[in-house]
C-alpha cells in the first residue's frame, strides 16, 4: 500500500464510520435515554430508504424526498410510541425484544406487499453526481462525501441539542430519574414522545441518505441493526459521542481489516469490541 | 329411546358409507397422481425467485393440460424462508407428513444441501431448481438428487476462459467470503490460470458486508488488466454501481458470473451497461422453446420471466421426462429416476442433457449488458459439464 491508496483507505475509514453513526445515533438515544431495547431500529433505516425509494419516484428527487421523507418519519415514530412503545417502559427486556421482534416481520411483510421483492436503485441527485479525481486511476464520488458532511453537521447539531439547550437537560435528567422530573412539572410523555419519534427520524434519515449508494432491498435492516448495537455498546449506552468515537472505530477497524488482514476481516469489528469491553465493560463514554 | 338409537345408526353407517368413498378415491389419487413437494423461499431477501421458479414449474404443467407424464399433479408447499436451521424439519415435513414422491427445491445452497441430506437418508427424489453449491452435484452427489440449473464452477470457468481469450493476464477477483463466492471464483481461476494468466489478487468480503470502497481502493492500487468478481442481489447493485462512480470501470474492465447482473440491473441504474457475464441463459436467445415459454409466461403471469423461472421450467420438464419415461400406475421411483437420468431436455436456454452426477451439461453463454438487458453475444463454452470432483457417479 502506498501512502496515497492509504490517506484514500482513512478517508474510506471515515466516511463509512460517519454513516454508521448516523444509524446508531438514534438507537443509543432510545436504548440510553429511555432503556428500551429497541430491534426495530434497523426496520426504521429500511423504511427510510423505501421511503427514499418512493418519494424520490414520485417528486423527481431524493432531496425532496428528504425533506418531506423526515416529518414523515418523526411522525411515525411518535404515532409508534403512542400506540405501543408507551407500554414497555415498566416492563422488562424481554417483552420489548419480545415487541420490537414482532414489529421487525411486520415491517417487512408490509414492505413485500407494498413495494415488492425486487432490489430498487434510487438516483443520486444531479447536484451531487460527480465524481472528485483522487488518483491516476481512482475517483470518490461527491455524494459519499456529502453524506460524510452531513453525518458531522447531525453529530454537531445533536451534541448542542443534548448539551446546551433546554430540552436536551430534560431528556437527560429524564433518564435519571423519570418520576423526579414529572414532579418538577415536566410533560415527561411528551418529552419520551420525542425521543423516542427522533431515534426514528434519524434512523429512517440514515436509511434515506444511504439508499442511493446502498439500493434498497429486502432485509437492509438487518444488516445494520447487528453493527448499530455494536456501536451503542462500544461507545457507552446513550451517550451521543460515544457513538461517534465508536462509528469512527469501527469504521477503521472494518476498512483495514478487509485491507490488512482480509482472511480475519469478518472479526475486525467484533476483536475491537472484545478488546473495548475487557478494557471499559461500560463502553468508552458510559457515565456513572 | 329405539328413536335415538336408529338415528345413531344411520349416522353410524352414513360414516362407513363416507369413510370407503374417501378410501375408495385415495387409493385412485395414488395411482395416478404425483406428489409435488415444493420447498422454496417464499419470504426474505429470495422471496421474488421462490415465486419465480414456481411459477415456471405451474407453467409447465399447464401446458400439459395439468398433467405431468400423465398423472395429476398434487402441490404441497413449504416456505423454507432461505434459513438453513430450519431446513432439515421442513424436508422431513414434506417427506415424512405428506409423504411426496419427489421434493423439489431450493434457491439457498445452504438450505439445498440440508434438503438433500434428507433425500439422500430417505431416498426420496430430488430436483434442485437453482441452487449452484458445487457439493450438491459433487462430493455429497446421489443417484436420487437431480440439478436442473447449474454448478457455481459452471458460469466462473467458462468466464475464465473468456477473460484469457481476450488478452487480460493479471485479474484481481473480488467475492463475498462464503462457499459460492469462494467456488466461483475457484472455477474462474482453474480456467484463466489453465490459459496462462494470472490472479494477482482474491479479495473477499464477510458475508453479507457490502462495504466495497476498501477494495475498489485497492484494485486502484494493484492496477490488475480487469477485475472478476461473483455478487448476486442487492450487493451485486451495489457493487457495480461503486465500482463505476469510484471511476474504475474505464480503466479495468468488469466481468462476473452471470448473477451479478441478473434481476439488478434496473437497481444499478445505467451503472451496468457493457457489462460481460457468463450465464446458462440470456435475454434475446433465438429459439422456438424460448419465444413460447416466454410469450406464455407474459401471458399468465404479467411479468417478464427471468433465469429462475426457466430453471423452474426445467425442473418440471425434468420430472415429465421421468414420469414418461416410468410405468403407469404405482409410482416407480427407480423407473423415474432412469428416465430422467437419460433425459434430453428442450430448455429454453438451449437444449441441454445430464451428466453421471444429475448436474446439466449445457451451454455458458457470455452476455453483455445493453439497455438494461443481458443481451446473449455467444456461447463462452459449449456443452460445458461439470467436473463433479469427489462424486462417486462418475465412475
Amino acid at each position: 500500500m502506498d501512502f496515497t491508496s492509504f490517506l484514500i483507505q482513512i478517508l474510506n475509514a471515515l466516511q463509512y464510520g460517519l454513516l454508521l453513526f448516523l444509524v446508531a445515533s438514534g438507537l443509543t438515544l432510545v436504548f440510553g435515554i429511555m432503556g428500551i431495547i429497541n430491534l426495530a431500529h434497523g426496520s426504521f433505516y429500511m423504511i427510510g430508504a423505501y421511503l427514499a425509494f418512493a418519494l424520490t419516484s414520485l417528486t423527481g428527487n431524493l432531496m425532496l424526498a428528504i425533506v418531506l421523507g423526515i416529518p414523515l418519519a418523526f411522525g411515525f415514530g411518535a404515532l409508534l410510541e403512542k400506540l405501543l412503545f408507551v407500554h414497555l417502559y415498566k416492563r422488562d427486556h424481554l417483552q420489548q425484544v419480545l415487541l420490537t421482534y414482532g414489529l421487525i416481520l411486520i415491517f417487512e411483510e408490509l414492505r413485500s406487499l407494498t413495494v415488492g421483492d425486487d432490489v430498487h436503485g434510487v438516483a443520486i441527485p444531479d447536484l451531487f453526481s460527480a465524481s472528485i479525481r483522487l488518483s491516476e486511476n481512482l475517483s470518490y464520488p461527491v455524494y459519499r462525501l456529502v453524506i460524510s458532511v452531513v453525518c458531522i453537521a447531525l453529530a454537531a447539531g445533536l451534541w448542542w441539542l443534548m448539551q446546551r439547550t433546554r430540552l436536551g437537560m430534560m431528556i437527560r435528567a429524564g433518564s435519571f430519574n423519570r418520576e423526579m422530573v414529572q414532579s418538577l412539572g415536566v410533560n415527561i410523555d411528551m418529552l419520551y414522545r420525542t425521543v423516542f419519534a427522533l431515534g426514528v427520524a434519524l434512523a429512517a434519515l440514515a436509511g434515506m441518505l444511504a439508499a442511493p449508494i446502498s439500493s434498497v432491498y429486502p432485509g437492509m435492516g438487518g444488516s445494520v441493526l447487528i453493527i448499530s448495537f455494536v456501536i451503542v455498546v462500544i461507545g457507552g449506552i446513550g451517550s451521543v459521542w460515544g457513538a461517534l468515537v465508536a462509528a469512527l472505530l469501527v469504521g477503521f477497524a472494518d476498512t483495514f481489516g478487509k485491507v490488512l488482514m482480509p482472511e480475519l476481516a469478518g472479526l475486525a469489528v467484533y476483536l475491537l469490541m472484545a478488546v473495548v469491553l475487557l478494557w471499559r465493560p461500560e463502553g468508552i463514554f458510559r457515565k456513572g | 329411546m329405539v328413536g335415538k338409537d336408529r338415528k345413531l345408526r344411520v349416522t353410524v353407517s352414513a360414516l362407513g358409507l363416507g369413510l370407503g368413498m374417501l378410501l375408495a378415491q385415495g387409493a385412485a389419487e395414488a395411482a395416478d397422481t404425483v406428489k409435488v413437494g415444493l420447498m422454496l423461499p417464499y419470504t426474505g431477501t429470495y422471496a421474488s425467485l421462490g415465486n419465480a421458479i414456481t411459477n415456471g414449474f405451474k407453467q409447465y404443467v399447464a401446458e400439459q393440460g395439468g398433467k405431468l407424464g400423465g398423472r395429476e399433479v398434487e402441490y404441497f408447499v413449504v416456505d423454507d424462508e432461505s434459513d438453513p436451521a430450519k431446513a432439515t424439519e421442513n424436508a422431513n415435513k414434506l417427506v415424512k407428513r405428506d409423504n411426496v414422491d419427489v421434493l423439489v427445491g431450493t434457491v439457498h445452497s445452504g438450505v439445498a444441501l440440508a434438503m438433500a441430506k434428507v433425500a439422500r437418508d430417505s431416498k426420496t427424489l430430488m430436483i434442485i431448481p437453482n441452487a449452484g453449491a458445487d457439493e450438491l452435484t459433487g462430493p455429497l452427489c446421489a443417484p436420487n438428487v437431480f440439478r436442473a440449473s447449474f454448478s457455481a464452477w459452471q458460469p466462473a470457468y467458462a468466464m475464465g476462459k473468456v477473460v484469457a481469450e481476450r488478452g487480460h493476464k493479471n485479474v484481481v477477483a473480488v467475492s463475498w467470503k462464503y462457499s459460492f463466492g469462494e467456488q466461483s471464483v475457484a472455477g474462474f481461476k482453474e480456467a484463466f490460470e489453465q490459459a496462462g494468466g494470472k490472479v494477482v489478487k482474491e479479495l473477499f468480503l464477510p458475508f453479507p458486508n457490502v462495504e466495497f470502497q476498501p477494495f475498489l481502493t485497492e484494485i486502484a492500487n494493484l492496477k490488475p488488466d480487469a477485475v472478476f468478481v461473483f455478487f448476486a442481489g442487492a450487493g451485486a447493485a451495489k457493487f457495480v454501481k461503486d465500482y463505476e462512480a469510484a471511476g474504475l470501470k474505464t480503466n479495468f474492465p468488469l466481468y462476473g458470473s452471470g448473477f451479478l447482473t441478473d434481476g439488478t440491473l434496473e437497481a444499478m441504474g445505467g451503472a451496468g451497461e457493457g457489462v460481460l457475464t457468463t450465464l446458462h441463459y440470456a435475454d434475446g436467445l433465438d429459439n422456438a422453446r424460448e419465444k413460447s415459454f416466454r410469450s406464455g409466461y407474459v401471458a399468465a403471469y404479467k411479468a417478464q420471466p427471468d433465469v429462475y423461472a426457466v430453471q423452474g421450467y426445467d425442473s418440471a420438464q425434468l420430472l415429465a421426462a421421468g414420469l414418461s419415461g416410468a410405468p403407469a400406475g404405482a409410482f416407480d421411483k427407480e423407473a423415474v429416476m432412469k428416465a430422467m437420468s437419460a433425459a434430453a431436455i428442450d430448455s429454453p436456454r438451449g437444449a441441454f442433457t445430464l451428466s453421471k452426477a444429475n448436474n446439466p451439461v449445457q451451454d455458458i453463454y457470455l452476455r453483455k449488458v445493453e439497455g438494461g438487458q443481458n443481451k446473449v453475444v455467444g456461447v463462452a463454452a459449449p456443452k460445458l459439464a461439470d467436473p463433479a470432483r469427489g462424486c462417486k457417479l462418475m465412475k
